[in-house]
């Protein structure tokens, strides 16, 4: 069997006396949509971190792509195509959405060592910035200063800027946090479309929305990983449902 | 180079080490209370040893001049709070160095209005005159060790006040979560003041100190100012331990290298140009430290925020 | 860049508004010195949010090279210019490359101590004068010619290399790299989550500012035949940064018209009263409290 685009073995991080993260395993096929749920204080955050690189974990491995990335830096991970969205939006205020999509752009793109033509004049940026503002649907709001954007629009423009990198890897944290039903909707809407085109590991607190999009789920509960399988399999599980969804149910 | 000389070098090395502390304590913690970045810290030891010099002419005892220069300089340091840094709290770093910087430029010329360009003298009192003789023909001025041991007891109070008081733990606690201590109902702005006006105080304290044995010119506390800097940023901003160890490592480095080192090169290089590189080399030594410091540690030596 | 455009017209014109004798030139040469320095600052302060106390080190390397050329007797511009710019970009490449590992306050405590490492190396060097200076022996050649002797040409040379600066800056702030330089500025992690390391790019910057303020440097020591220890105190960096601020971060031009702000009021405020940082001071208090935006900002609201 070939090695999964990302694979996750026993990795562990404590702060302290806690172990925010103990023993946590899985693996995320490519194409494959792969949600992380857990109870608030589960531990989602900081494995998000350490996946990303901007965390580094006490023991364990991380491997993307086939290639040992546990060492290697948020940047560094990023040139290897994975691709990271914000909880807390997290764009540039004072760039037009255009922009904040060519910048990501601009990586894989030629040096950006170069200091006299001006960016913003590059057909080949734009062109390619101004298609995956399409594909989220904020072709219309191209010039717009993304801090004058909604928050609906920043979370479709933080998705837009994870796709302008053309990852392998989407590692979404939250991507509904904070959105209206309206909002909420489109933005599964655009996940729905972007299915089997590139794998994603969605952490999200929306059960309706993981469910709806999830190939596969993982529970974190206490930094541990108490069960891995289909939707309807998790649906079932007891210990899941003792442990969050009855939680949820008592909420 | 005798052994004498390498041992009285390294005694005024620790001296102006512990001077450096005093001033470094209030700017370190005023950073990590408040993150405030307080260039005007510097005139603040230069009033001090204004205030304690002209007191002492005044009143013609420098114990006299000491005792009325502390409420005096507390006096200067609150004001100044209240008039412009209480409305830079806020503000961005950037901001902050800059009205401060205007503070000393105003402060730096009003010295000079008030007691002219010349270097003002401040007599060493009667008690403290004279030397100890270190080794056989080797005298050390006595009021250099009072300087000394004045300064450790200073240091040795302001560890037992941060470490081991009610008031304390508040500055240590605000230091890394002042939006916290703010919630638990503590009076931050008061706890600023207190903070304030408490560094200003042992600024000026180090100033009155050195008064006797530097010269007290209107320049003398940007000098301080940078070294103080120099400290705090080895230290670890925020760290009253950080600035101890770091003042009297830069104070020794600095005076150390800049009379020892054109001799030392003097053992490999002709006089004069020995002379010359021995000198700038010296004066470069203590960035040089730093430089290689922050080279390992970014946030210095014992980082208080993580 | 209107203001600016505006600024650099009235500087082209003023030798023939009267403004055409020694005095009047050695005050505007100082103000387009100064300018083309503040704007090598911008591009660190307000382009990649590096807020440098240090800046009037790489000034004063500059000028100091033009010391140490001249002393060897070597004056023309060919040689120096080129020898002046590479000094101070390599002392920024060193500092820089310790400096830009920290950020925030850090950042400005470090310059300011580098700053003041260079400015004792200078105060030391007796070979050429101390903390006394160094008085050249004249104005540097030009390929043999000892044109910039002419007052005139020197205003125009000024002119001429600040406008270039100024375009230059303003192109590198648009292109790709100045893009990623901004984008660090508004948002560091954000541009580490799209795979930059913000740490190269920093850098360059700051090697491209101390370019540009070596060469500000030669002027500077040309203009005044003079060259002291003072050119490097924290002092002037602090000036240099005032006049960014006093300007506007907001735009580039902010540095020029903050320059032009600053040499004004000091020369008035110096003709006032010998007190003058007394008036001074507080004055840079009141902008930075109350004049937010700067100058520009004024301009645009007015």
């Amino acid at each position: 069997m070939a090695e999964a685009l990302l694979a996750v073995a026993g990795l562990r991080k404590r702060f302290g006396g806690l172990a925010v993260t103990d023993e946590v395993s899985f693996d995320v096929a490519a194409g494959e949509i792969h949600a992380v749920i857990g109870p608030n204080g589960a531990g989602k955050t900081t494995l998000i971190h350490q996946l990303s690189g901007t965390l580094r974990p006490d023991a364990g491995s991380i491997r993307f792509g086939g290639r040992e990335v546990t060492g290697l830096g948020l940047a560094r991970r990023a040139r290897l195509g994975l691709a990271r969205s914000f909880q807390i939006t997290s764009v540039l205020p004072g760039f037009t959405a255009l922009e904040n999509a060519a910048l990501a752009v601009q990586v894989r793109s030629g040096s950006s060592f170069r200091f006299l033509r001006a960016a913003a004049a590059e057909r080949a940026l734009n062109d390619e910035a101004m298609a995956v503002l399409e594909q989220v649907g904020l072709g219309a709001r191209a010039g717009v200063m993304a801090g004058l954007l909604s928050h609906g629009e920043k979370r479709q423009l933080e998705l837009a800027i994870a796709l302008a990198m053309r990852p392998r890897l989407l590692l979404l944290d939250e991507p509904l946090a904070g959105a209206g039903p309206e909002e909420t909707e489109r933005l599964i809407g655009i996940l729905r479309g972007l299915r089997g085109r590139y794998a994603i590991l969605l952490v999200e607190h929306d059960m309706q929305a993981v469910f709806a999009l999830a190939d596969r789920i993982s529970v974190l509960v206490y930094g541990r990983v108490i069960a891995t399988d289909v939707p309807a399999v998790i649906r079932a599980n007891a210990e899941v449902r003792a442990a969050y969804l009855g939680e949820d149910e008592a909420a | 180079m005798s052994l004498g000389l390498l041992l009285v070098q390294g005694l005024n090395g620790l001296q102006f080490g512990v001077l450096l502390f005093l001033v470094a304590a209030g700017l370190t913690l005023v950073f990590g209370v408040m993150d405030f970045i307080n260039l005007a810290h510097g005139v603040q030891y230069m009033l001090g040893a204004y205030l304690g010099a002209s007191l002492a002419a005044w009143t013609g005892s420098f114990w006299l001049g000491l005792v009325l220069a502390l409420p005096a300089a507390l006096l200067c340091g609150l004001v100044l709070e209240w008039l412009v840094f209480r409305h830079l709290y806020e503000r961005d770093h950037l901001s902050q160095v800059l009205a401060t910087f205007g503070v000393i430029l105003f402060l730096n010329q009003a010295v000079r209005a008030i007691w002219g360009s010349a270097p003002l003298q401040m007599p060493v009192p009667a008690l403290l005159e004279g030397g100890v003789q270190l080794m056989p023909g080797l005298q050390y001025p006595v009021y250099r060790i009072a300087i000394l041991v004045a300064g450790l007891a200073v240091a040795g109070l302001l560890w037992l006040l941060v470490e081991r008081t009610r008031v304390g733990a508040l500055v240590r606690a605000g230091a890394t979560h002042a939006p916290m201590v703010a919630a638990l109902g503590v009076d931050i702005r008061g706890l600023f003041m207190l903070v304030f006006g408490f560094g200003a105080m042992l600024a000026g304290f180090a100033g009155v100190m050195a008064a006797p044995v530097l010269s007290v010119d209107p320049g003398m506390g940007d000098t301080v100012l940078i070294l103080a800097f120099v400290v705090i940023t080895i230290g670890g901003i925020g760290s009253v331990r950080g600035a101890f160890i770091a003042a009297l490592l830069v104070g020794v480095i600095e005076t150390l290298g800049r009379s020892l080192l054109p001799d030392l090169l003097r053992l490999v290089m002709a006089a004069s140009p020995a002379r010359q590189a021995g000198a700038a080399l010296g004066s470069m030594l203590v960035y040089i430290a730093m430089a290689l410091i922050l080279a390992v540690r970014p946030r210095g030596l014992f980082p208080v925020r993580g | 860049m209107r203001a600016a455009l505006v600024v650099l017209a009235a500087l082209a014109a003023a030798p023939f508004l009267g403004f055409g004798e020694g005095y009047s030139l050695t005050l505007l040469a100082r103000v387009m010195i100064l300018a083309m320095a503040a704007v090598s600052l911008w591009l660190l302060v307000g382009g990649a949010g590096l807020v440098s106390l240090g800046h009037a080190a790489m000034l004063g390397i500059g000028a100091y090279a033009v010391v140490v050329l001249d002393d060897a007797r070597v004056t023309d511009a060919v040689v120096v210019v080129p020898v002046a710019m590479a000094a101070a970009s390599l002392f920024a490449l060193a500092t820089g490359a310790v400096a830009i590992r920290t950020s925030g306050v850090h950042f400005i405590m470090i310059t300011l101590a580098f700053g003041q490492m260079a400015f004792f190396t200078a105060s030391s060097l007796a070979a050429y004068g101390g903390d006394d200076g160094y008085t050249l022996y004249g104005r540097m050649t030009v390929l043999g010619h000892r044109w910039l002797e002419d007052r005139m040409v020197f205003h125009y040379l000024c002119l001429g290399l600040l406008a270039l600066v100024l375009l230059g800056t303003r192109m590198v702030l648009g292109s790709r790299f100045g893009r990623v330089l901004r984008a660090a500025r508004e948002n560091p992690v954000r541009v580490e989550a799209v795979g930059f390391s913000p740490y190269p790019y920093r850098l360059v910057a700051y090697v491209l500012a101390g370019a540009v303020a070596g060469l500000a440097g030669v002027l500077l020591a040309n203009a005044a035949e003079f060259v002291a220890p003072s050119y490097l105190a924290w002092q002037r960096s602090g000036d240099l940064l005032f006049m960014v601020i006093l300007g506007g971060l907001g735009s580039l031009q902010g540095a020029v018209l903050g320059a032009v702000g600053f040499v004004l009021l000091e020369e008035w405020l110096g003709h006032l009263t010998e007190h003058w940082r007394l008036i001074f001071g507080p004055l840079l208090v009141l902008s930075v409290l109350f004049l937010k935006g700067g100058l520009v900002g004024v301009l645009r609201r007015g």
